[in-house]
């Protein structure tokens, strides 16, 4: 083989072998670490394992959010309109957290089948549902489509609007 | 009016851009000299309608017409005017007709600038400019055009910016970001050029190579800015989330700025032919794709507009038409470059090849993580999300990988150098790296982080590997001040460039390992001790603007007896577009940041608060303005400016 010849063959099998350990690398870590989603019926259907966190979401129901006097936690219950699942957080919540918004929380299923969420998420702007959630709403037959417009209506002043104010 | 005059200047640059596409095309086929003479013409009616078109959507805002549609939906009476002028790129419609307007500006740049190249290169290279602009320009006309009107019920005022976008870092980080994006643009262009007309020499590529640099300088500065808007804007003190429309740009800087390395073998070599025209290839494709991601509103985020599907399916269109088309091209086209470039291990090359390598694998694993989640449900998998602790994992690694071969790249000769007075030599120096690393972090810190004493290695290694390389260039000989002098700027621009790279690796090491942050229930007159600081609240107030009104915290700061500062946190209600912001109150030093946020009102007049102490997170946005500054001396080289040697 040509001297040139070689040290391609050489660079080519480097290249890839080298990829193939990064590969190798997120594999591994997927394994670890992926967060995989669950709505609350499939947890109330038993498919969630008890020993990792995963990701939960849902519609935040009217009148369930309780705040702890004292401490920064917070109760309230995530609905998809067939299930509901309790949550309870600690911390300071996301300015667009409110009841009726979709959210999605990252959290572990405890003992009591309360899950205890590290983390909760709502997104920038309040016409917008978690892809996620709304795929569990439709699952469940709880998402209607006029209650959740998702494109943006801005020639429409909405309700409570303060156009020209 | 003015709304369909606008309209109407885009058609006119549309079809412009349609014989920008064809007409050099033709003439360099048939030898046209006098088509081939069209292509700067063009390129400047092109630019002009362009302009003309951007000028006329400015006034529409300046004036608050809400009849336009888009107006109505970006802006309000109540706005000042340079956040009018900045709603326009706040939505897609009119981010398209800015990316559209900077996409000319680089073509018409090309026209001017390139008077040394062969004129059939420049028409060429002008017309595939023109090809991508006519496809971007068809697409905006027909799908998102920013001059529809409302009728007839026009609204009396708009809904106003989203007020994540009223700041000054959402003025700047668009353009900047569209003029890395589009930039790319050029160096495809460049490459399909060389593919059409069989020229690629190291003239193509001392042409290519600045105009690449630009535009990896603007991506690094809006990727740059992108964060640092994040960091502060957002209110919770992160900067980067791993989010896939981050990735979305930085997938193409990674790509990027492996061609960047690649075209220096191409310049001063003639060598990695074949290899340079793919990069620059999938550095415009990953440029499309993450057009796509943001625009095609499979994402949900603050940068992913709300849309419907037909655009996301043009773009996805306009992509693989590009790949197959570009791809097809260089499968016929491109074993004419093949080269026989040998070179020793021990030389500058291979360790470019390297630092390509590395690169591109980066690049790779960050698409495939991004698209997983996306591809995962279409397979019927279930949803699934991928965080940032993946990304980690398989990121931090290969960058350490990468800067290690950084301090050897930079001291190498170019074709063959001496493993014995260079590797060797430098690899002393690793161990007292590592000895000096356990010193810093322990002193620093009282405990060995062991990702800390790994950032410092890093920065320690770079920072000896460029001490020997100047070394080795005589700087510290008698006369080492006429020795600096005599480097050229592309030799400082290498070694900023790898400096800025671990000054962002430390301050990003050092936040996330030393930050400390604790959530708090606060009311005037408590105080809470964090990392040596003593937050101590004051009183609330109510504070108001035009379009919004807030409760502001004033909280002072302690250090021991001293006092440090004076922080005012907000929670903004922007009362007409109907949202809460969290404004922080930060003060930044080079060593840390403090950063404080409102959270919610709780009972009796509290609120909650979070506390931060962030360090070195200044040294982040340093590096980043370092390696923009590296890329203009690249840039700035006088080889460049010579332009009298073809032919």
């Amino acid at each position: 083989m040509k001297k040139h010849r070689k040290q391609k063959l050489v660079v080519i099998l480097m290249g890839f072998s080298f990829l193939a350990a990064a590969m190798t690398l997120a594999g591994f870590a997927l394994k670890e670490q992926i967060d995989l989603f669950y709505s609350p019926s499939d947890i109330h259907n038993g498919l969630v394992q008890h020993d990792r966190s995963f990701r939960a979401g849902g519609l935040v129901k009217y009148g369930t959010v309780q705040r702890d006097p004292e401490s920064l936690i917070v109760d309230f219950v995530l609905t998809d309109q067939a299930h509901d699942l309790k949550v309870s957080y600690q911390g300071i919540l996301p300015d667009l957290f409110r009841e009726g918004q979709g959210i999605v929380a990252m959290g572990e299923l405890n003992s009591q089948g309360v899950f205890v969420a590290s983390q909760v998420l709502a997104k920038h702007d309040e016409q917008y549902m978690p892809a996620e959630v709304k795929d569990a709403l439709q699952r469940s037959g709880g998402y209607h489509q006029e209650d959740h417009p998702g494109s943006y209506q801005y020639y429409q002043a909405p309700e409570g609007s303060s156009y020209g104010r | 009016m003015v709304a369909e005059l606008g309209l109407l200047a885009l058609i006119f640059a549309l079809i412009f851009s349609l014989l920008l596409a064809l007409l050099p095309i033709v003439g360099w086929y048939g030898r046209y000299s006098n088509l081939l003479a069209m292509a700067k013409p063009m390129a400047q009616g092109q630019f002009v309608f362009l302009l003309i078109s951007f000028l006329l959507l400015v006034w529409v805002f300046l004036t608050d017409d809400f009849s336009v549609a888009y107006v109505a939906q970006q802006s309000n009476t109540r706005l000042p005017y340079y956040y009018k002028i900045s709603g326009i790129w706040g939505g897609h419609e009119g981010s398209m007709l800015l990316w559209l307007l900077i996409l000319a500006g680089w073509t018409l740049a090309v026209a001017q600038f390139s008077k040394a190249l062969p004129k059939d290169l420049v028409a060429v290279v002008l017309a595939v400019m023109g090809m991508v602009t006519a496809a971007f320009t068809l697409f905006t006309v027909f799908t998102s055009s920013p001059f529809e009107r409302i009728f007839p019920d026009i609204p009396a005022d708009g809904r106003d910016l989203n007020p994540l976008l009223q700041d000054i870092g959402l003025i700047l980080h668009p353009p900047m970001l569209y003029m890395g994006y589009v930039g790319f643009a050029v160096a495809f262009a460049f490459a399909i050029a060389a593919l059409i007309t069989g020229r690629m020499d190291n003239l193509w590529a001392r042409w290519a190579r600045p105009w690449t640099d630009m535009a990896w300088v603007f991506l690094t500065l809006g990727i740059g800015l992108g964060s640092w808007w994040a960091y502060y804007e957002l209110g919770w003190g992160g900067w980067w989330f791993w989010d896939p429309v981050e990735n979305a740009s930085l997938i193409p800087w990674l790509v990027g700025t492996a061609l960047m390395h690649s075209l220096a073998v191409t310049e001063k070599r003639s060598g990695f032919k074949v290899w340079t025209l793919l990069l620059a290839i999938f550095t415009f494709a990953f440029v499309l794709l993450g057009t796509f991601l943001v625009r095609s509103g499979i994402l949900t985020s603050v940068h992913a507009f709300a849309n419907d599907p037909t655009r996301g399916q043009l773009i996805l269109a306009i992509l693989l038409t590009t790949l197959v088309a570009s791809l097809g091209l260089f499968a016929w086209r491109a074993p004419q470059f093949r080269e026989q470039l040998s070179f020793h291990p021990g030389s500058r090359e291979s360790f470019l090849l390297i630092n390509n390598v590395i690169l591109v694998t980066l690049g790779v694993i960050v698409a495939l993580l991004t698209l997983l989640p996306l591809l995962w449900p279409v397979l019927g998998m279930g949803q699934v999300s991928i965080g940032a602790p993946v990304f980690n994992m398989v990121f931090n690694p290969l960058m350490a990988l990468l800067i290690f071969f950084m301090g050897f790249g930079q001291l190498l000769q170019w074709k063959k150098d001496s493993l014995k007075t260079v590797l060797w030599p430098m690899l002393i120096w690793l161990p007292i790296s590592i000895l000096l690393a356990f010193a810093l972090t322990y002193l620093y810190g009282r405990t060995l982080n062991l990702l800390v004493v790994l950032s410092l290695v890093l920065a320690l290694w770079i920072l000896f590997s460029s001490l020997l390389s100047m070394q080795k260039r005589g700087v510290f000989a008698a006369d080492g001040w006429q020795a600096l002098r005599r480097q050229p700027p592309s030799y400082y621009g290498m070694l900023l460039g790898h400096l800025g790279v671990v000054l962002v690796v430390i301050g990003a090491t050092f936040v996330t390992q030393y930050e400390v942050k604790r959530d708090v229930r606060m009311g005037p007159g408590t105080e809470h001790e964090l990392a040596g600081y003593r937050f101590v609240l004051q009183d609330f107030e109510v504070v108001e603007a035009s379009n919004w009104v807030a409760d502001q915290a004033n909280m002072q700061v302690f250090r021991g007896q001293r006092f440090v500062t004076e922080l005012q946190p907000q929670k903004r209600d922007y009362f007409i577009a109907g949202q809460v912001m969290t404004e922080a109150g930060i003060q930044s030093r080079l060593h840390r940041d403090l950063y404080v946020s409102m959270g919610e009102p709780l009972t009796d007049g509290d609120w909650s608060f979070r506390l931060q102490v962030k360090p070195m997170v200044p040294f982040m946005w340093l590096g980043t303005l370092i390696l923009c500054l590296a890329g203009i001396l690249a840039v700035l080289d006088r080889r460049y400016r010579r332009g009298d040697d073809y032919e």
